[in-house]
């Protein structure tokens, strides 16, 4: 099961993360993951929310570029190398993570969760089923 | 194939009797010896073994003389092995040294005509005419080999496009707008020019294109076999190095059976590179040249380093002079890289200019498709490590900056963790060369 | 400044050079000279270059009718838009046989400009770049640098030609590579060095940050063009090295560099106009305007064969100075170049058109997303940032994805211009608009 991931442009000025995160926090979306991509000329905010669709608009209205994805999201252990069994899923069917990055929220039954970007998230989801685990849908979160 | 190319040749020098060569050869050998004498370190070298210009009784007699070594260049860097009046200089060009001090060469104004005139020679022999239309797409500068062609295609009196480097786009949209008969320039760079054409949707066979001049890189006859059929034109060889005088020290006939050395200028030998005796036609060996009619910079001996075999043999263009094989391999770790050479010293040099890089790295060289693609591996150091990707884009750009001003060239730059490049016993191996450029002899079997 | 009133020609200026002599050729003479070879020009044009024959029987004129030289004004003006529209080779007057050179420039759009040759114009060329180095001080015994980009670029060639004609050393070390251009300056005695102004206050900069004292070399002469620049430029880097600093001028329309030079007396630039007549007109109205009156300079070829140019616009904006020069040349002299009548700018010696960015914008994206140049100097060095809004189509989620985005921008540029430029992506509507309209170019540049 895929998640929808949306993605901000911003310029690297003093500022520039407040005005989506504002805009968000206006409309009452909350924010269940994020990461921030920094590179010497921009920043790229990624982030996952509930209603995807509603916080597009929201972003949209406030000037952003705004890009939708899919990433998976998947459940681990909170323990130490609770990771690492998914990762040996990945690294079975030769699959190159694109990013990854962590849920901020405790999720139900101790668990950690973790979203992650492949180029071809399809083949991510087979590999996952293949090995017994489900990712996190959309009404799960 | 486009239409055949008529056996001309420029200069009549070209085909004297060996007898009458041999004669040329020995008299200007010796009026070298003498410019020579007073250059510090042949002084001491002729003092050592007694030589005079009277040692000299045959061309053989050039055994006597003392090698020189682009090491020697560069202890006397800059004008240590200047033989004529400072004030006689009229160009300096320069080539890559081993280190971030690059050999520097210089010319009279008889040795800028005399150069000019042996370009002629090897263009003419190759098909060239007063009417043809040439594109340059050598650089030029320092570099030898856009000025040597340059006016060797002014002495012919035919017309220059100097299109010079970089900018595949602008290079097919000119020669498609302006249609020249003639393209010079390195071999890979004539693939690439094709290959990029056919990915905009041109035919590199529908060029104007006609023949090309290709040199300032080993190349095989496959290449010659793909740039031909690429662009339905004739493929010339032709060789030459700085030290020497540039571009000009030998060329293709129109019957490639080996390109032939301007020997009336170069005295030629074919040596083994560890014992240093001559080895036989049809063998193996290092070149080594003596200039014989240099003015500014001439050198005695010169041990290119280039492998190739030699043939005496009678060649049908009616030229009586020596031809040599392709370079077909280096007796040192030099690379040519897009025509420009690059010493694996020079990166070493760079790399210690970085801080927060370990001196462990490994340059891979690869042709993945026309073009030469060299990158380096350097492994980073714990405290050059930062978790801000702009700290690590900012330490890649000094590199490339540090790479970039000592070799010329841009080298892709990976950084590597640390103990990952691999440590071998002895002698590190700095080189990986995956291109496929050390083909067989394009010498004729006779 | 006061040198420029009365002119101390230092020792090297007392070397007469014979071929410099046209330079001095008493007004009489040298009137006598422009109208017979306007007349021959003119002739030629109309007989081999249809657009020219075109143009004067549109106007009921035959070349017979130019009988002294301010007839001139009755010819039309030749501008770059038709070198564009004949390209490549349709404003040619000799066969191609004859044709030993091709240069070019830049452009309005992706198609470059292309100006030829021939033996006869290659000799004139290097002739004039001789008399532009004889001028600046410059005689056989120099050593001199060249540092102009060689290649279709007029600049390199031409001051390699005219240095070699001069019967100088050349150094032809191209642009670029400053670390480099330092050693050899120190190592091999330099006397002089070509390139554009802005690149020299660079060296100056990057030699102090090296350790290396500029005054201690040798080098007394610096031939600078290709662009424009101030005399505040020329204070600075006349403070910082022993170099007197001249400031040449041309253009590839005409022949490259070698139309007009600078004299040791540093007070305007000296046209030759036995080869290149010059008028300054009103860029409006077309009107030529008196001696002394800024305006648009608008120059005639006078001997070029291969590619003549009938009253070509510059679009370089200068005044004519009449009065006779302390340094003896009879030939008149122009103002320093201060601006353009169009919105084309020079970029480390190269012209650059905003048009030729929208072209390379074009060819990425389909479409021109909004867009600014911004140009700077850093330490001398000319910077050219494009800012480009991102779209959401241009947008992605990967870093990867952007960066490769931005750089395809950046070559396709380069693939047009010649210019390593700088894109920065930057947030929709960040780039002010005035009036719907943005503004495209913001020089920033200082000095």
């Amino acid at each position: 099961m895929k998640l929808k991931q949306l993605s901000v442009f911003l310029e690297n000025r003093p500022g520039q993360v407040k005005v989506p995160c504002k805009a968000l926090a206006d409309a009452g979306v909350n924010i269940l993951a994020m990461s921030l991509a920094d590179t010497e000329q921009f920043g790229i905010l990624r982030f996952i929310v509930k209603d995807p669709a509603k916080a597009r608009d929201v972003l949209a209205k406030a000037g952003c570029v705004v890009k939708e994805t899919e990433v998976l999201a998947v459940e681990v252990d909170d323990r130490p190398g609770g990771l690492l069994r998914l990762l040996e899923v990945f690294e079975k069917a030769n699959m190159t993570i694109e990013y990854m990055y962590a849920f901020n929220a405790n999720r139900p039954g101790g668990k950690a969760a973790l979203a992650f970007r492949f180029d071809d998230p399809e083949i991510a989801v087979k590999a996952l089923q293949g090995a017994g685990i489900n990712a996190i849908a959309p009404i799960e979160l | 194939m486009s239409a055949k190319i008529e056996n001309r040749i420029w200069d009549k020098d070209e085909t004297l009797c060996r007898a009458d060569l041999e004669r040329l050869q020995v008299q200007r050998l010796r009026e070298t010896v003498q410019r020579v004498a007073q250059v510090p370190f042949y002084k001491q070298k002729f003092a050592e073994t007694g030589i005079t210009p009277d040692s000299i009784k045959s061309a053989a007699d050039v055994r006597k003389l003392p090698f020189t070594t682009k090491a020697d260049l560069r202890e006397h860097y800059p004008w240590g092995f200047l033989a004529c009046d400072p004030k006689q200089v009229k160009r300096i060009h320069g080539s890559s040294g081993t280190t971030g001090k690059p050999t520097f060469v210089a010319y009279t104004k008889n040795d800028r005509d005399m150069w000019a005139n042996l370009c002629a020679r090897f263009l003419v022999s190759g098909g060239l005419r007063e009417d043809h239309l040439c594109h340059m797409a050598f650089s030029y500068g320092l570099f030898t080999g856009g000025f040597g062609l340059h006016y060797g295609i002014e002495k012919v009196g035919a017309a220059i496009c100097p299109a010079a480097g970089g900018n595949t786009p602008r290079h097919i949209l000119l020669i498609q707008d302006l249609k020249p008969d003639v393209l010079i320039g390195t071999p890979s760079y004539a693939l690439h020019i094709a290959e990029v054409a056919r990915q905009q949707g041109v035919d590199p066979r529908s060029m104007s294109l006609r023949f090309g001049h290709f040199g300032g890189e080993p190349w095989t006859e496959e290449m010659r076999t793909k740039i031909e059929a690429d662009f339905d034109m004739h493929a010339f060889n032709n060789y030459g190095l700085s030290e020497v005088i540039g571009p000009g020290v030998s060329g293709d006939c129109i019957f490639r059976t080996g390109m032939h050395i301007q020997e009336d200028h170069f005295l030629v030998e074919c040596i083994n590179p560890n014992t240093l005796e001559p080895v036989l036609d049809g063998q193996r060996g290092e070149l080594v040249f003596t200039a014989l009619t240099k003015e500014a910079f001439p050198l005695l001996r010169y041990r290119t380093r280039d492998i190739a075999v030699l043939d005496h043999g009678k060649c049908e263009c009616g030229r009586t002079t020596c031809r040599m094989s392709r370079v077909i391999g280096r007796s040192d770790d030099m690379l040519i890289i897009r025509g420009v050479n690059v010493f694996p010293s020079q990166v070493e040099e760079a790399l210690l200019r970085v801080d927060g890089v370990a001196p462990h790295y490994l340059i891979e060289v690869s042709r993945p498709g026309t073009m030469d693609e060299i990158v380096v591996k350097v492994e980073i150091s714990p405290q050059a490590f930062s978790d801000k990707m702009r700290q690590m884009q900012e330490l890649k750009r000094r590199i490339d900056h540090e790479i970039h001003s000592i070799t010329g060239i841009r080298m892709g730059i990976e950084l590597v963790e640390p103990q990952t490049i691999e440590r071998s016993m002895g002698k590190a191996v700095r080189v990986v060369d995956h291109r496929k450029t050390q083909a067989g002899l394009s010498m004729p079997k006779p | 400044m006061e040198q420029t009133q009365t002119c101390q020609p230092s020792g090297s200026a007392t070397r007469f050079n014979p071929e410099s002599a046209p330079d001095y050729v008493p007004l009489k003479q040298l009137r006598a000279l422009q109208l017979h070879r306007l007349q021959a020009i003119v002739g030629r044009a109309y007989e081999r270059v249809e657009l020219y024959r075109k143009r004067l029987d549109a106007l009921g004129l035959k070349p017979q009718d130019l009988r002294k030289l301010a007839d001139i004004a009755k010819l039309p003006f030749t501008v770059k838009t038709d070198l564009r529209d004949t390209y490549p080779y349709g404003m040619f007057a000799s066969p191609l046989e004859e044709i030993v050179r091709l240069h070019a420039s830049s452009g309005t759009t992706g198609k470059p400009i292309v100006v030829a040759y021939t033996k006869v114009d290659l000799d004139v060329w290097s002739s004039v770049m001789m008399r532009t180095l004889s001028a600046c001080g410059l005689h056989r015994g120099d050593i001199i640098q060249n540092a102009y980009g060689y290649g279709l670029f007029t600049g390199g060639l031409g001051a390699h030609y005219g240095a070699e004609a001069l019967g100088a050393t050349v150094i032809p070390i191209s642009g670029g590579n400053t670390d480099r251009q330092i050693m050899v300056l120190k190592d091999f005695g330099v006397t002089a060095i070509c390139c554009t102004p802005s690149y020299f206050v660079h060296l100056v900069e990057k030699a102090l940050e090296m350790g290396v004292n500029m005054k201690t070399l040798p080098l007394r002469a610096g031939i600078f063009g290709a662009e424009p620049w101030t005399e505040a430029m020329r204070r600075y880097v006349q403070e910082h090295t022993n170099i007197k600093a001249y400031d040449i001028y041309g253009l590839s329309e005409i022949i490259g560099p070698g139309v007009a030079s600078e004299c040791e007396c540093q007070a305007g630039l000296h046209i030759f106009e036995d080869h290149f007549y010059p008028e300054i007109i009103d860029p409006q109205s077309g009107a030529v305007l008196p001696d002394g009156q800024e305006g648009e300079l608008v120059l005639t070829t006078l001997s070029k064969q291969a590619m003549p140019m009938l009253r070509y616009r510059t679009r370089d904006i200068t005044s004519l100075d009449t009065e006779a020069c302390a340094c003896g040349r009879t030939i008149r002299r122009i103002k320093r170049i201060a601006r353009r009548s169009d919105d084309m700018f020079i970029i480390r010696g190269v012209n650059v058109f905003p048009s030729q960015v929208e072209t390379a914008l074009m060819n990425v994206e389909g479409t021109v997303p909004h867009y600014q140049i911004v140009l700077t100097r850093e330490q001398g060095l000319d910077k050219m940032e494009v800012r480009v809004e991102v779209t959401p189509e241009l947008f992605s989620d990967k870093v990867g994805a952007m960066e490769t985005l931005a750089k395809k921008i950046g070559h396709s540029i380069f693939n047009i211009t010649g210019i390593h430029v700088q894109v920065t992506l930057v947030e929709p509507r960040s780039i002010p608009r005035s009036e719907g309209k943005a503004k495209r170019v913001l020089d920033q540049r200082k000095m």
